[in-house]
């Protein structure tokens, strides 16, 4: 960790540049880093992809096995997010239990495909009340240069719209598995924008030195439709409404840009 | 989040019979507690929380002192006999979850700069849970920082707002919560005019949030009243036990 001396003045730096619409990497408010998504780069994970923004790289592998559905959803299937802060990714990440950080990014993506029922879980059911699909999502961050949240979220969805599972056959209650493989039923593509506020200013898409800087941060999940599915203010400053409905206009906005390049590729 | 229960009915009012921009029943009470600094007591529908504050105090462990300011910690806890089916008392990371952004909505509002290298320590327990609980859980423990004389630029005070049945409400309880289409909690400090918690899941159109976020700041000036109201009547009582006391 840098000395907070050091730091302080950078830190201004940043702030000064911000209130004067620039940025210390070159980059205008609105833009985000260059972004890079690569898909179905680990072959034993039924899905994965690699998600690059600027220096900040994330892998997600997605995982599927059969297991027992909740209780209150017995003819749905279940998915799970988790995130790992590898100690590879940043001088700031320990090994150990995981950080309330790592929680929180699992917990925002997890939001993200829940409430945008990104994934069909009612097509995941082999046995009613028995045997369903269960989703495992794993983020693996791998080097950590801000806005994780954003590069985690692109690269689940990738990595879901990668992801093949194979198909099962239901015999006397007991279900088997053949060697055929479908692909996960996709039914909406949420895609998250994270803003900081710095100098009460927002800017789209900050890294390290700038999450450093701001005050807090916003995190807005657009689905397909443009209706938010998920917010997640963080950071130890505060908003005004003002600022808020701002973010969200800009949010939409910049998810519709990143919802076409993703489809693309 | 599916429309089987029917969450507002031919009259236009809810499951428990307010009306869609209607609070439920508050209750709060400040200094419950005589070994915490500072601590509070709500009940916000069937919701029961405590919260106490420690601190300023030296910190443990000590490398994790800062050294312009205090450091907040803030636990968030949910009895395992609050809800319906027994929860596991070891943290969730829900509980985690919300311990942090809990944390992130009282750190604006307190003069931290003022204790270098010491820590404040802030424990919520839900004693019994019926929905909003992140909400009543911050506007309580602002109440035990103020009850702790922590210095603070303004209280803050929490409040969801959300969509049920196609109808923007105010206060969801736990099954509106549940079964609703979306769900904005706020957490908003009156005098500022800023937010300082904002989370939302469901699904709403810009418009629907604007609106949500716009009445979950009426409710939370609403509580704010009842909130100072606490805070003057716990002093009222410690200036009638001191005047027993001269007497």
């Amino acid at each position: 960790m840098s000395s907070i001396m050091v730091s302080r003045i950078r830190q201004k730096q940043i702030a000064q540049m911000v209130a004067s619409g620039k940025r210390l990497d070159g980059r205008g408010l609105k833009d985000y880093r260059p972004i890079k998504v690569e898909t179905g780069i680990i072959e034993k994970a039924e899905g994965s992809s690699r998600a690059l923004l600027g220096k900040t790289e994330v892998v997600v592998g997605v995982k599927v096995e059969i297991g027992d559905p909740f209780l209150d959803r017995p003819d749905e299937g279940v998915f799970t997010v988790n995130s790992e802060f590898v100690p590879l990714a940043s001088p700031e990440f320990e090994a150990g239990p995981p950080s309330e950080e790592s929680i929180e990014l699992a917990r925002v993506v997890d939001r993200g495909i829940r409430e945008s029922k990104a994934i069909d879980l009612e097509k995941l059911c082999l046995i009613p009340g028995k045997k369903v699909y269960v989703i495992f999502i794993d983020i693996y961050v791998l080097n950590h240069d801000g806005n994780l949240i954003d590069a985690s979220s692109l690269a689940s969805l990738a990595a879901l719209l990668n992801t093949k599972i194979p198909v099962y056959v239901v015999e006397e209650n007991e279900v088997k598995k053949t060697n055929d493989y479908i692909p996960l039923p996709i039914k909406n593509l949420p895609i998250s924008i994270t803003l900081a506020n710095i100098s009460d200013k927002l800017i789209v898409d900050p890294w390290l030195e700038e999450e450093e800087a701001m005050s807090a941060r916003l995190t807005i999940t657009f689905d397909k439709d443009n209706r938010i599915s998920a917010i997640q203010k963080g950071g130890t400053g505060a908003l005004t409404p003002q600022q808020i409905m701002e973010a969200a206009y800009m949010a939409k906005e910049k998810a519709e840009e990143l919802r076409k390049m993703l489809v693309k590729t | 989040m599916s429309g089987k229960i029917r969450l507002i009915n031919g009259n236009g009012l809810r499951v428990d019979g307010r009306r869609p921009n209607e609070l439920r029943s508050i209750k709060m009470e400040v200094g419950v507690l005589s070994n915490a600094d500072g601590s509070a007591y709500i009940e916000q529908g069937k919701n029961k929380i405590l919260a106490a504050v420690y601190g300023p105090r030296e910190v443990h462990p000590r490398h994790l002192a800062l050294p312009d300011r205090a450091l907040l910690r803030c636990r968030y806890h949910m009895a395992p006999f609050s809800v319906e089916e027994r929860k596991s008392p070891a943290p969730s990371r829900r509980e985690i979850e919300l311990s942090k952004v809990i944390k992130e909505a009282l750190e604006p509002a307190i003069f931290l700069e003022k204790f270098p290298r010491t820590s404040i320590d802030i424990f919520i327990e839900v004693l019994q849970a019926d929905g909003g609980t992140r909400c009543a859980g911050t506007t309580v423990a602002a109440l035990a920082l103020a009850d702790a004389g922590i210095p603070m630029r303004d209280l803050v005070v929490a409040c969801a707002a959300g969509k049920v049945d196609g109808v923007l409400v105010l206060d969801l309880n736990d099954i509106e919560d549940k079964e609703g289409e979306a769900d904005v909690p706020v957490a908003y400090m009156p005098n500022l005019g800023l937010i300082s918690l904002l989370q939302m899941d469901g699904s709403l159109t810009i418009e629907e949030f604007n609106q949500s976020l716009n009445l979950a700041m009426e409710g939370c000036k609403q509580i704010y009243k009842f909130q100072k109201e606490a805070l003057r009547s716990r002093y009222v009582t410690i200036k009638e036990e001191v005047e027993e006391c001269l007497r």
